[in-house]
């Protein structure tokens, strides 16, 4: 099972955009990223630009509208993520707990979809994705 | 309260290899080790469900670890192998195990984790032990759920399980890092331990399928694992990337009623591409540390040429026989020749996939290997494509006597169909 441990953080949403994460709170986080990596379960990760720096675009009727960031509406953003392999939600859980977050952080752990997890007509309908980039088309 | 039970486990899972490595540092004895460990989580079975997971629910363990070792100690049940029990050490004893045990868990190292590695996977014990012991100390899984996971009775695990850790304490198996010529072939053991491992879970078609899904994804998070320990070592990133690669044509192998699909019949459409992305990266590693050309980095390259290909007529097969003439040289067995001929056939065509066969066969010999299924079955099919029909009826037929595999026979049966509708046809 593979799960996705999203970071959310409090006050990231109307943060500058030149903001960057603390030497110290990188240090942290460097470390519990190898902890994750040495007992095998990290399967990817990243950080995230503060929303200053991006853009949502909204759908209405067909029809798209950009908004730049910030985004004077919104409470939570996501910072960056994790991607772990887990035997169970509890497991996904207990790693998050062990994450070096502070006091305005939230961690939100999501179980991602396997092919088979979708019913066969679904997967059907996922047929084309051979096309997009993978690492199998990059030399 | 089964939530908490889900969530002791959880911690258990995460917690109880550096438990184990850190108790064994003292002990010296990985079966002491585990027996510690495991009373210190009956005690947080009994415990936690009424006061909660205490916040470091790592050195909460430990330290009752260390109440259970001091308690043993002093009934005098416990044999710390270096020593002789004489009554008037035994205060001092005490102490010094209290104190060494106090402090194993916050010194707890990568060298202490790949210690454990290297003694259940001793080259002494059986491979089953080692297979069980790995599950057991590494993966942090119940016995019930490796018996699940291997298709024996839980009884039969356990006392594998047993035998396996007595034999190491009886044998005074040091717990420590091989050192020059013994690494390497100490690593080998690892390594082929952890690709059993993923076997069990990836290839075998009955059984619990949950469970080994996991099995395979177990002997992932230990390839990932090694791949940390010793990042200088090509072939540990080479397993990782075959395994990767292997794994990521999961979803595509099975059938809507769970019949088996080959390769060239697959909807790449499901293979996962990050988890390729992963195993490519892993082989590009095993490259650069200069051990293209090693087993498991060839077989990893077999597995890439097949990937890199967007439907299975693009497939390089002249590449893949390249590699398999390189790998039949390092390792001269008859699967190998036998994949060879497969890939020759569909190289060079099938009179000489035909002739590499025989080439094959003659390496298997009377060896088991000469009644393995494979034989006939490739045979059967290339034979058929030469147009030879009543041989192929043969051959095909001979190789569903030898299968006890029903998936496998259902696709030889497929075959059979196929061949009386082309000689129909002609």
């Amino acid at each position: 099972m593979r799960f996705m441990m999203i970071v959310i953080p409090k006050g990231y949403e109307s943060a500058t955009p030149n903001t960057v994460p603390s030497v110290e709170a990188v240090a942290k986080m460097q470390e519990y990223n190898q902890t994750l990596q040495k007992a095998g379960v990290l399967l990817a990760l990243d950080g995230l630009f503060p929303p200053a720096t991006g853009a949502r675009i909204s759908y209405l009727d067909g029809k798209a509208t950009v908004t730049d960031g910030p985004f004077a509406e919104v409470k939570e953003v996501i910072g960056g993520y994790w991607i772990i392999q887990a035997h169970s939600r509890e497991e996904a859980i207990e790693w998050a707990k062990r994450a070096p977050m502070s006091n305005n952080e939230i961690i939100e752990v999501r179980q991602i979809f396997e092919m088979g997890d979708f019913p066969s007509d679904v997967q059907k309908a996922a047929e084309g994705y051979e096309n997009l980039p993978h690492s199998g088309s990059k030399e | 309260m089964k939530d908490i039970h889900k969530a002791i486990e959880a911690v258990w899972k995460i917690e109880s290899t550096r438990l184990v490595a850190a108790i064994a540092r003292v002990t010296r004895d990985i079966g002491i080790a585990e027996e510690l460990a495991q009373d210190a989580l009956v005690t947080a079975l009994e415990l936690w469900p009424e006061q909660g997971i205490p916040e470091n629910p790592g050195a909460w363990l430990m330290t009752a670890a260390k109440r259970r070792a001091i308690d043993s100690l002093r009934r005098g049940r416990m044999l710390v192998q270096k020593h002789e029990q004489i009554t008037r050490e035994l205060e001092w004893q005490q102490q010094q195990l209290g104190d060494a045990l106090e402090h194993s868990l916050d010194l707890v190292i990568d060298d202490d984790i790949l210690r454990l590695i290297f003694t259940a996977c001793h080259p002494i014990l059986a491979m089953e032990g080692r297979i069980a012991l790995t599950l057991r100390l590494i993966g942090g899984l119940t016995t019930t759920e490796i018996a699940r996971a291997c298709l024996v009775p839980e009884k039969t695990m356990g006392q594998r399980i047993f035998r396996a850790k007595k034999t190491l304490s009886e044998a005074h198996v040091p717990f420590e890092t091989p050192r020059g010529d013994e690494l390497r072939s100490r690593i080998d053991s690892v390594l082929l331990v952890i690709y059993l491992i993923f076997n069990e879970g990836y290839t075998a078609t009955s059984g619990d399928e949950w469970m080994r899904a996991a099995l395979s994804e177990e002997a992932l998070r230990l390839g990932r694992m090694l791949a940390q320990l010793l990042p200088g070592e090509s072939e540990v990133h080479a397993l990782l990337a075959l395994m990767e690669l292997q794994a990521s044509r999961s979803a595509a192998r099975r059938g809507k009623n769970g019949e088996a699909v080959l390769l060239p019949d697959q909807n790449r459409t499901l293979w996962d591409y990050a988890q390729i992305q992963r195993g490519m990266t892993a082989l590009e590693q095993a490259q650069r540390l200069g051990g293209g050309a090693k087993p498991y980095a060839l077989q990893a390259a077999i597995a890439a040429y097949h990937i890199r290909a967007r439907t299975a007529e693009e497939t390089d097969w002249g590449g893949i026989v390249l590699l398999y003439d390189a790998l039949l040289q390092i390792n001269p067995s008859p699967i190998v020749a036998l994949n060879r001929a497969v890939a020759v056939g569909m190289a060079q065509g099938p009179a000489a996939g035909l002739n590499a066969l025989d080439a094959a066969a003659t390496l298997a010999g009377d060896s088991a290997l000469a009644g393995y299924h494979l034989f006939p079955s490739v045979r059967g099919d290339l034979l058929m494509k030469m147009g030879r029909f009543t041989e192929a009826r043969e051959e095909t037929q001979r190789a569903m006597e030898m299968t006890k595999n029903l998936r496998e026979q259902e696709l030889l049966a497929a075959r059979l169909k196929q061949i009386e509708k082309a000689a129909l046809s002609t």
